[in-house]
């Protein structure tokens, strides 16, 4: 009974803090406050992640209303394993956020960081454990604009022009994906999501239906940074404060890509969604000009985050190339490549906080010396670097792994190749960063600049260990992600 | 096609469209968000026209309701568009609030200007 | 007793790695840090000596520490091949170290104990590559033995050196990535593993031959450490790096690690058979043919002395490449024999450049005249050494060569025979021209010598040591020969 109740504690235990905050203004307390809520999230998550993987999915309905009429939160095992993916981070990433939005945000900011926060943090716990269409919409935008506040908040006046855009953006594609709501309700009546992939079945030759899924899919790919509706991404991330990028990094476009596996091969069904539109070359063409593009424009950047952003879009276009190859394997891959890719991102903007905590700046150019003045921060981001490449016994290596083998049993070999290239352009990108922290001297070698402190250190190596335990010991991810995909694949929801 | 029939969702196609076009196409801010609203306000309106039904009355429960055969529109598209409602004013509200903060960081709320600036 | 082997095989690997942990504690104490090194690397010797003494060719076990996917585990296995390649290489390290504490402390070098632990990480990670059980093991250590010894490629941190890294990092890097990872991928999804067998893994699915005829230049072109052309250009560009990581990484550790692959993946992935039937096999046969001939040529026209030994070190390998595609026994003798003694040939006129580089400071060939006056020891080595890299008797190089032209025209390649021949003729001219040079060309200018010993003591004794183990593997080939022929227990795999 208890472990039915874990479905709403899961979303209304962060929702109900938020406010919380916003009572207790003291910057260090709702730091704390935010880091426990955060904490006994991720315990609910693992929590959730056991009893699905034993017991199947869990299911709740608000108010004692049953679907199809009421809402109803259901959490199967992709859905538990991307909570545990969001919580997991999201605590890890709290324990560093005392020191770094210290420096970063003014001392009345702070508290409101917490609340925008955590608001952010139930949205996307919302839209992953919730069964109803609607109410996705609802959380969708709940994160989106809490998102935006999160952007905003950061030093430079870019941030703000950033924020706007990705509100705009943001809601152009939640707009859309009301659309598509609309219309499949004014078709079958019904908001829940198991029961409209129950009779969306009989409707596949509706041109509604047809209209409802692409306008979903569009909303869907804007939020997702899907090339060509990427180019929100890079500012969003590059000026926000840095706990607020890693977090969104991590994150963010993972929850969206759930969406998109939910309903292709939920609501909509894996037969219709790769027969009404040619889906699959959509996404497969789509990911490769992604993973191209956006590798290359990286390499040209001057600012590491925005390295990084441009980086993160090239990943999330491996994830929806694999996602594409509509077979088992790719989508083992897509949802491993979320797991690990999570880990990556997570651990290297964690990193890049810890340099714009001491040198206040993040352009490459300032990076120079580095790598002797901070040198378990740089180890951290040589680490985080070579996993993001694919360099064996990292978790990105595992991810290139089940992509290439996804790719080749295909016989696509051009596709093999075209991910490798990638690997090759992140080492490119990578590279530079390395070079000029450890291969250029300090500008100004008589001024010190120590090493990160201990309290932003422990964050950081616990994701970056992370990501060598989880390139070597595969279990746990394969296990999850191949029930998932059993799951996505066996039923419809 | 009967335009007379499907007019609702002709009017849904020219607000939509309007409202997308002042989004991409206006540079100051503040008609952008203009445009954002009015494209969200077609969407509005495609919910609450296919809510109703011909003939139908309101869906409130009244003394005249206690009578059997008597038809409403459907209630849950306009719960749903209030919400939606109430999203998009947050959204605008927020939106606004930025424009109010861009406007005292760069002195101008014109995108093209801010680009420039930015740009340097 | 059998079980011993194992132990000595993981005590190796993990003794370097402990010693590369270890040195940074000694940072100001340099001479407990270089007794460090030297201890570290006489063990690593003796853990080797030890495997071979004991060693039971018959019964191979095989110990494995991570199962990282299924079939894809990290183990180690003992075998002729390894064992040679770890052998040369643990004892080669022990001499470089000797070589190299002249060579950093004459040459008053910044750095030197980030010197001394990546280099001792870079012997951890060709210890794995020589006792690897399978190929994902090869790999896995041939990209760290890439990562880690790009530190010491751009050891000065100018710009020079960046410039030589990136080259040395793009070209490793991009053959690995581009060739050899989806090499590996599908011989994986061929066989369902990706273990090395007697015989060779592939050697059973004769029903894909189409797909194994592509998966066996990818091998080859990947592994770039073997410096296949055009994938050869990192070698020269590694060559901004002090001498001792050019002379044991680039001519014993990093190169040798290549074709030690390349040998690897064609006997016991391939197997001879496999290689004979599948059409791929000439093309490359004649790719390496061409390796050899264009790198002498090239090596003709180097005034660089380290950029000579370069392209000769590169023309060398694919004589190995071309042993291991030869698909017969006495190629592969040829080239694991050669791998060794080319090795320590090599290895010996890359310290005698080192010694006339920070000696007179000089570089280029041209200036070498009549510097045998003021270096007779380390030009005579240099003499005997090339004549080694010739192939002439009475020095080691005379058994390689005849093992691999026998092989050619066993094989009936009579092209290949011919380059090989013309080859050894332009090793003459590239090779022989320097000690020449130096005795018998009267100088134009008098040479500034900027000290009055020849060279360090250190870096003689390991130059001499050197050059008398050249002669001494002529005389008693036979450790190096029992080894190289057990590589393939029989001619037929299947």
């Amino acid at each position: 009974m208890m472990s039915n109740q874990l479905a709403i504690l899961q979303v209304v235990i962060p929702l109900i803090a938020a406010p919380l905050c916003l009572l207790v203004r003291h910057a260090k307390l709702t730091w704390l406050f935010a880091l426990t809520i955060s904490a006994l999230c991720s315990v609910i998550a693992l929590l959730l992640l056991q009893q699905v993987t034993t017991h199947g999915p869990v299911v709740y309905a608000l108010g004692d209303w049953q679907a199809p009429i009421g809402i109803e939160y259901r959490i199967d095992v992709l859905g538990a394993y991307l909570l545990t993916i969001v919580t997991s981070i999201s605590t890890i990433i709290l324990l560093a956020s005392s020191s770094i939005n210290k420096s970063e945000l003014s001392k009345q900011k702070q508290p409101l960081f917490y609340v925008a926060y955590l608001l952010c943090l139930t949205g996307m716990l919302g839209i992953i454990v919730t069964g109803d269409v609607f109410n996705l919409f609802i959380f969708i935008e709940i994160s989106a604009l809490a998102s935006y506040t999160l952007i905003a908040m950061g030093k430079d006046r870019r941030a703000l022009t950033a924020a706007f855009s990705y509100l705009l953006v943001g809601t152009l594609g939640a707009t859309f994906i009301l659309i598509g709501i609309g219309l499949m309700y004014m078709l079958t009546g019904t908001l829940n999501m198991h029961d409209l992939s129950v009779r969306l079945v009989e409707l596949s030759q509706s041109r509604t239906l047809f209209t409802a899924f692409s306008f979903f899919i569009v909303g869907v790919c804007l939020k997702l940074a899907l090339f060509p509706l990427h180019w929100w991404l890079p500012n969003a991330y590059t000026y926000s404060p840095s706990v607020a990028s890693a977090f969104l990094a991590a994150t963010a476009t993972k929850v969206a890509i759930y969406i998109l596996l939910r309903f292709i091969f939920g609501v909509f069904g894996q037969e219709f969604s790769f027969s009404a539109l040619p889906l699959q070359n959509i996404l497969m063409t789509l990911g490769i000009v992604g993973i191209l593009v956006a590798s290359t424009m990286a390499i040209y950047q001057k600012n590491a985050k925005q390295i990084l952003a441009y980086s993160s879009i090239a990943q999330i276009a491996y994830m929806i190339l694999t996602l594409g190859f509509n077979s088992h394997n790719g989508l083992l891959a897509t949802l491993i490549h979320i797991f690990n890719h999570a880990l990556m991102k997570g651990a290297l903007f964690l990193a890049l906080a810890a340099v714009m905590y001491r040198i206040g700046s993040m352009e490459i150019k300032q990076f120079a010396g580095l790598g002797k003045q901070m040198p378990w921060t740089f180890a951290a981001i040589v680490i985080g670097g070579l996993s993001l490449v694919g360099i064996p016994l990292t978790v990105g290596f595992i991810s290139k792994w089940y992509m290439i083998v996804a790719s080749l049993e295909n016989g696509w070999w051009p596709v093999a190749l075209v991910i490798v290239f990638g690997s090759l352009l992140a080492a490119v990108y990578v590279w530079r960063i390395f070079e000029t922290a450890y291969l250029q001297t300090a500008h100004e070698p008589n001024k010190q600049i120590k090493e990160a402190p201990l309290r932003l250190l422990i964050p950081v190596w616990l994701l970056t260990l992370a990501n060598i335990y989880f390139g070597i010991d595969v279990r746990f991810t394969q296990n999850i992600a191949e029930l998932a995909t059993q799951s996505i694949l066996g039923s419809a929801m | 096609m009967n335009v007379a029939e499907s007019f609702n969702y002709w009017a849904v196609m020219i607000l939509m469209m309007s409202g997308l076009y002042i989004l991409i196409a206006q540079g100051n801010l503040v008609k952008k968000v203009i445009g954002l609203t009015i494209f969200q306000t077609s969407v509005f309106i495609l919910y609450i026209s296919m809510a109703n039904i011909t003939g139908a009355s309101a869906p409130v429960i009244s003394e005249a309701s206690s009578q059997t055969n008597l038809l409403f529109s459907n209630p849950l598209p306009h719960v749903m568009i209030l919400t939606a409602i109430v999203v998009g004013i947050s959204t605008t509200a927020l939106a606004l609030s930025l424009i109010i903060r861009i406007k005292r960081a760069y002195d101008t709320i014109e995108e093209d200007e801010i680009h420039d600036m930015d740009a340097q | 007793m059998q079980s011993n082997e194992l132990l000595y095989v993981q005590l190796a690997i993990l003794l370097p790695a402990t010693a590369a942990l270890v040195l940074p504690l000694f940072k100001r104490r340099p001479n407990i840090r270089e007794t460090v090194t030297l201890l570290a690397s006489a063990s690593l010797f003796l853990i080797c000596i030890s495997i071979y003494s004991t060693i039971d060719f018959s019964h191979q076990q095989s110990i494995v520490w991570l199962t990282i996917l299924p079939q894809l585990t990290i183990s180690f296995s003992v075998e002729p091949l390894g064992l040679l390649f770890a052998l040369m290489s643990s004892l080669l390290w022990f001499i470089t170290s000797i070589y190299s504490i002249g060579y950093m402390r004459y040459h008053h070098e910044k750095n030197q104990t980030r010197f001394y632990q990546f280099f001792a990480l870079t012997m951890t990670t060709v210890i794995g590559i020589a006792f690897a059980a399978n190929l994902f093991t090869l790999y896995v250590f041939y990209e760290l033995l890439t990562l880690s010894t790009y530190p010491l490629v751009t050891h000065a941190r100018n710009q020079k050196a960046k410039l030589g890294g990136r080259t040395y990092i793009a070209i490793l890097l991009l053959t690995s990535f581009l060739f050899f990872l989806p090499a590996m991928v599908g011989t994986w999804l061929v066989s369902g593993q990706v273990a090395f067998e007697s015989g060779g893994l592939l050697s059973a699915y004769t029903s894909e031959l189409k797909v194994i005829a592509i998966l066996l230049p990818l091998f080859l072109l990947g592994i770039g450490k073997a410096a296949l052309m055009p994938f050869h250009r990192w070698l020269p560009a590694a060559m901004v790096a002090p001498t001792p990581v050019s002379a044991l990484l680039h001519a014993v550790a990093v190169v040798k690690g290549g074709v030690f692959a390349v040998l690897k993946v064609c006997v016991f992935i391939f197997g001879e058979n496999l290689i004979a039937m599948l059409p791929t096999t000439q093309l490359l046969l004649y790719l390496a043919g061409l390796t050899v001939l264009i790198a002498s040529l090239i090596a003709l026209r180097q005034d660089s002395l380290k950029k000579r030994l370069a392209y000769s070190t590169v023309s060398q390998l694919s004589y190995i490449t071309l042993g291991a595609l030869l698909a017969n026994k006495t190629g592969i003798i040829g080239s694991a024999m050669h791998m060794v003694i080319h090795g320590f040939s090599k290895i010996t006129l890359f310290f005698c450049a080192g010694a006339i580089i920070i000696v007179t400071g000089k570089t280029k060939i041209s200036e070498l005249a009549g510097l045998g006056q003021q270096m007779p020891i380390t030009m005579s080595a240099f003499f005997i050494a090339s004549l080694s890299i010739i192939g002439l008797p009475p020095l080691a190089g005379a058994w390689s060569k005849w093992w691999l032209l026998l092989a050619t025209a066993e094989a009936k390649q009579w092209l290949l025979l011919g380059i090989l021949a013309l080859s050894s003729l332009m090793n003459i001219f590239y090779l022989l021209a320097i000690p020449l040079k130096a005795f018998f060309t009267v100088p134009t200018q008098q040479i500034s010598v900027k000290s009055d010993i020849e060279a360090p003591m250190p870096m003689l004794i390991a130059i001499i040591t050197c050059t008398c183990l050249c002669f001494i593997f002529f005389i008693f080939p036979e450790p190096l020969y029992e080894l190289a022929s057990s590589i393939t227990h029989s001619t037929s795999g299947q």
